[in-house]
């Protein structure tokens, strides 16, 4: 299921911006706890971290989109990160990941129809020496196989 | 009765959580006195989840283990490989960085006090600053992330520029592909990395750290905040280093997914607050690096290595090596191994010995095509090539580089032009944007390589001379180096292309 939470308001962001400002360069601190806490970074928050900083907007906006990490809209309920990296491609990626993308009906970034999952590129996850590897929310996978990366999005309801 | 099982990235992958907790439950359904040590990895991949049981001092390895072999582990039925250290891959290592790696419990200060470290720190406070760039650079330590940059010379330019407020700032972005010695050492021996920092922290007059450590290494993130926390309250991180007057504090900076922040310039800009892009040198960081004064950065590795060099001595870590490459490198074997992991050893090794003999060929079993080695801007290096020795000269003088060290395998059945087209389409995705021949010609690049591959071999003409103009034209090595693995792929490899050799030339 898409989660459908209400938005943000101003009272919940605050705090995340708050607790970070006396840290030299808060800025990624600041989006990563937005991120963290609401699983993208709304856009309500953007002028107040703007304002909190001292800085427009726009360079705030301008950061948001240089990162991969960050969001603007929350992602499905499980993220799939599937390395594509060479050490992964060696041990045979490519075929499992096409696989992954054809089973859940999307392309890379993608969020299967019913909103269950999100499959994300990763390049190379530290776990070269047993590849093909990927990453399923906070849960680390590596020697996946095709039974694997099925099993992993028939749990994750895609 | 303890029993290790890492609590490493790889293992943790491989299913070792599941490991440790079944040995937990078995021993308290059998009421065993079992105490599970959650230590980093030795470094054998294949070998994970490797379990070591202490029978009377010896510590006995049994892997890859999974939830259904414990009970026979727990009873002393199982198999063992025998003591780690036999191990013939452990055996041929020569362990300087990673002496403690997967031997200790990461977070146990005393552990890790009891297995030589902090004597290195505690030399440093007792002497000069000065003394101690000198002694770093006398080691001959190189930077590991990539540059190979003498050390001692980057940290007696911060040392030399007076500022009210220098920075250690620690490189842990590790983004290379077939790279995970960072990781692993953040993991397996935190501590280590700590020492360093304050060490480098005490030779240039810093008093602050801050460890750029990517956010795809959620487990290092943990394992490195926790130790800490722990340094802090054991007053090896604070305004009294060691009651020695000298302070020193650091934290962690988590990245966000960008590759091009690995580059030093970017990195500082990113944890600025700004879009990773990179900045023209000069500047020099070590003149105007984190919020425009004098700062330090330093891969993982290198910071890691200082605790050793003043443990043991500048000279004893200079014998080791091949020619201008002092010391030992942490080699990570991956991709399409028999035997992938971490093998620390002595500069100088060839290749070939590497592939061959420690990893033992390819884990499929079929002949190795091409070894790519430095990460994504890495050449691709073909078993002619396979006497060239593991030393930063030897590698550029045979068209490639070492960078983080990383050795990727592949096997025959890899298509080569497909791994020039990735090459160039990581370009096109991690690019900062910041000049046209890295942002613009790596999407042309993808193109072009498609042309070729559907046919039209006039295409390969013009690859050279985009790739040329990468070349030539980028401000850093992502768009600088991308031409390496391409144009090595093209020259080695022209039928993978449809191309008959002279036009690939
Ligand atoms: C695109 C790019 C990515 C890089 N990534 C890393 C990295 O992940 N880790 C690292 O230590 N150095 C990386 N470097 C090299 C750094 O710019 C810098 O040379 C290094 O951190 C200096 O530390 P060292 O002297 O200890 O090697 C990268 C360079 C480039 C051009
Ligand atoms: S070469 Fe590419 S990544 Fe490097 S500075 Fe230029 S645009 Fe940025
Ligand atoms: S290349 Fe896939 S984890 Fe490193």
């Amino acid at each position: 299921m898409r989660q459908h939470l209400p938005q943000p308001s101003a009272g919940d962001i605050q705090p995340l911006i708050d607790r970070h400002l006396a840290q030299e360069g808060p800025l990624l601190p600041i989006l990563h706890s937005v991120q963290d806490a609401f699983g993208h970074v709304p856009e309500a928050a953007v002028p107040m971290i703007a304002e909190a900083l001292n800085i427009t907007a726009a360079e705030v906006h301008g950061v948001l989109s240089f990162y991969h990490d960050f969001r603007d809209v929350p992602a499905g309920h499980h993220v799939v990160k599937i390395c594509r990296a060479e050490a992964c491609q060696a041990m045979g990626g490519a075929a499992l990941a096409d696989a992954a993308l054809a089973r859940a009906g999307v392309a890379w970034h993608g969020t299967s129809a019913n909103g269950a999952v999100t499959i994300e590129p990763v390049y190379c996850l530290g776990l070269c020496a047993c590849g093909p590897a990927a990453m399923v929310d906070d849960r680390l996978v590596g020697r996946m196989d095709a039974a694997q990366i099925d099993a992993i999005l028939t749990e994750a309801g895609a | 009765m303890k029993i290790y099982v890492p609590l490493d990235s790889a293992a943790k992958a491989l299913g070792a959580d599941e490991v440790a907790e079944a040995i937990r439950a078995a021993a308290r359904s059998c009421d065993m006195d079992v105490q599970v040590v959650r230590n980093g990895s030795r470094g054998m991949v294949w070998l994970e989840p490797l379990v070591e049981v202490e029978r009377d001092g010896v510590r006995l390895a049994y892997g890859p283990v999974s939830v259904a072999d414990v009970p026979a582990i727990l009873d002393g039925s199982a198999e063992t490989l025998g003591p780690v250290e036999d191990i013939p891959f452990f055996a041929r290592q020569t362990r300087l960085t990673f002496a403690r790696c997967g031997v200790i419990d990461p977070l146990d200060l005393d552990d890790y006090a009891a297995h030589g470290g902090l004597a290195g720190l505690r030399r440093a406070l007792d002497a000069d600053p000065a003394a101690i760039v000198q002694d770093v650079t006398d080691s001959g330590l190189r930077g590991r992330g990539g540059a190979g940059f003498p050390t001692g010379i980057k940290w007696k330019t911060v040392h030399d520029t007076p500022a009210a407020q220098k920075y250690i700032v620690c490189n842990a972005d590790e983004g290379d592909s077939g790279t995970f010695a960072d990781r692993m050492i953040m993991e397996g021996d935190p501590f280590s990395l700590i020492e360093g920092m304050a060490i480098a922290g005490r030779a240039v007059g810093a008093t602050r750290g801050y460890v750029y450590l990517r956010s795809e290494y959620p487990v290092a993130i943990a394992v490195m905040n926790a130790a800490i926390d722990t340094a802090r309250d054991a007053g090896l991180l604070g305004d009294d280093v060691l009651g020695s007057g000298v302070a020193f504090d650091m934290e962690i900076r988590v990245g966000a997914g960008a590759y091009v922040c690995g580059e030093e310039t970017s990195l500082l800009n990113s944890m600025e607050g700004k879009r990773g892009v990179v900045r023209p040198k000069p500047p020099l960081p070590a003149i105007e690096g984190f919020m425009g004064r004098p700062t330090v950065v330093n891969n993982v590795l290198s910071l890691a290595t200082v605790p050793v060099i003043f443990e043991r001595g500048a000279a004893h870590y200079a014998d080791f090596g091949l020619g201008r490459s002092k010391g030992t490198i942490p080699v990570q074997i991956a991709g399409n191994v028999k035997h992938g992991g971490l093998f620390e050893t002595a500069f100088g090794m060839a290749l070939g010995e590497l592939v061959n003999d420690i990893a033992g060929g390819t884990a499929t079993g079929r002949p190795v095509k091409a070894v790519q080695v430095g990460g994504p801007l890495g050449a691709y290096f073909v078993p002619d090539e396979f006497d060239t020795p593991f030393g930063y000269e030897e590698f550029d003088g045979a068209g490639g580089l070492i960078g983080h060290a990383g050795v990727v395998v592949f096997d025959d059945s890899t298509d080569m032009a497909q791994m020039a087209r990735l090459a160039m389409e990581f370009c096109a995705v991690e690019s900062c944007g910041k000049c046209t021949p890295c942002r613009i010609g790596a999407v042309r690049g993808v193109e072009t390589i498609d042309r070729i591959v559907a046919g039209d071999a006039a295409a390969a003409g013009l690859l050279s001379d985009l790739c040329e103009t990468m070349t030539d034209g980028s401000l850093c090595a992502l768009g600088g180096f991308t031409p390496y693995p391409v144009m090595s792929a093209l020259r080695h490899f022209p039928d993978d292309f449809g191309l008959h050799r002279e036009a690939a030339e």
